[in-house]
């Protein structure tokens, strides 16, 4: 009878179709990409990638020569007026508030660039110079090459378009890398509290 | 954003109901067995298209090529075919709740687009949600007085939906896939 087979398929196909979505967000956590990113990096081993980098001192570094230390790594353009403000001041809030730990050597902010064109060491300094920075224990650095870039951002999961005015809209957060090189947690911007938090939870500061 | 919800996605559901107006008679009897009154052809519909509209898949689908691969394919074949195959089978019933859902969404996704100070999709402007949620509402608005002015002065031929009233079981004398009486 065909209102019998109709109510069983569609009952399947509700099931399927909930099952489906329950994959498609994490079990129902996370609906856009932003929280999906953060969601992955609890759930998967998310490995910061070994990229060539050039600091705003000159010196060409790779990431993979950080491991060792806990990171904090932010995502920015030095021309940007908006959300790259908000992560400055929170790294230079940071660099107060973790000043033991990064005298120490065991942890370090890293503000990498994704205009590498625009961003030389001339203009990632003067970037730091901005939010005052206190000592060698902040970094800024931009990939030297593009494949490097695109690698970073597929694996921090970092949205770049262009905004219309030659400037960019990117997606912003604080991602904490572990001396293995794992990036271990996403946080929100303009909480320099939970960062120093959630350090902590890991042991350190 | 604008363009891929309220372009692409319409125009990709727009070919697979006409692959499913042009789907071989047999293949289309035997999938009315399954299908009473378009019910299961709209619940599938509406479910495919729920899964589209998430913001992470409009953003997966712009950075992901399998992503956008798997767009390509099931929005013709998991939305616009069942519709086809489902509208002309369902009552005044089913299309009405159909129809109301239809305009609960716009109005609930445009509202979400135009209040949150969030960017819901990474690939997208926030000016362009907006837009985006300015036309979401304004949809939805035009498909309720659409509805509304016909049910107030349209006409309805209601021996088309007769058999919704009187007979439980679909009459198995009517083939489902000849077009329902009263439609010339």
């Amino acid at each position: 009878m065909s209102a019998l087979r109709t109510s069983s398929a569609s009952v399947a196909l509700v099931l399927a179709g909930g099952a489906l979505l329950a994959g498609a967000t994490d079990g129902f956590q996370a609906f856009t990409s932003e929280a999906a990113r953060r969601v992955a990096v609890h759930e998967r081993m998310v490995m910061a990638p070994p990229v060539a980098l050039e600091t705003e001192a000159g010196d060409r570094i790779n990431l993979a020569e950080l491991r060792g230390k806990w990171l904090l790594v932010d995502f920015v353009y030095t021309r940007c007026q908006t959300l790259c403000l908000a992560l400055g001041s929170d790294f230079a809030r940071l660099e107060d508030d973790l000043a033991g730990p990064i005298a120490s050597g065991r942890v370090r902010l890293l503000s990498v660039s994704f205009d590498p064109s625009n961003d030389s060491p001339r203009e990632l300094a003067a970037y730091l110079e901005r939010f005052h920075r206190r000592g060698p224990g902040w970094l800024a650095a931009r990939p030297t090459n593009a494949a490097g870039l695109i690698e970073l951002k597929r694996r921090f999961g970092v949205t770049v378009v262009p905004d219309g005015f030659g400037g960019y809209i990117h997606n912003a957060g604080i991602h904490l890398v572990d001396p293995q090189g794992r990036i271990v947690e996403i946080l929100d911007f303009g909480a320099p509290d939970a960062i120093v938090q959630s350090l902590r939870g890991f042991g350190v500061a | 954003m604008t363009a891929q919800m309220l372009v692409q996605l319409p125009l990709l559901a727009v070919a697979g109901y006409l692959l499913g107006l042009a789907l071989p008679v047999r293949v289309a009897a035997s999938l009315a067995h399954w299908n009473h009154r378009g019910v299961t052809g709209l619940v599938l519909a509406s479910l495919a298209s729920a899964y589209w509209m998430l913001p992470r898949l409009l953003d997966a689908s712009v950075t992901e090529p399998w992503v956008a691969a798997l767009k390509f394919a099931s929005v013709p074949l998991l939305v616009g075919l069942p519709l086809a195959q489902s509208w002309p089978r369902s009552g005044f019933v089913v299309r009405g709740v159909f129809l109301l859902e239809l305009i609960a969404t716009l109005f609930r996704l445009g509202w979400l687009y135009l209040v949150s100070p969030l960017r819901l999709c990474n690939n997208y402007l926030i000016d362009d949600q907006q837009r985006l949620g300015q036309i979401l509402i304004a949809a939805g608005a035009m498909l309720f007085l659409w509805i509304a002015c016909k049910l107030l002065w349209g006409r309805f031929d209601l021996t088309r939906y007769a058999g919704e009233w009187t007979d439980g079981r679909s009459a198995p004398s009517q083939p489902a896939f000849t077009d329902p009486p009263g439609r010339s």
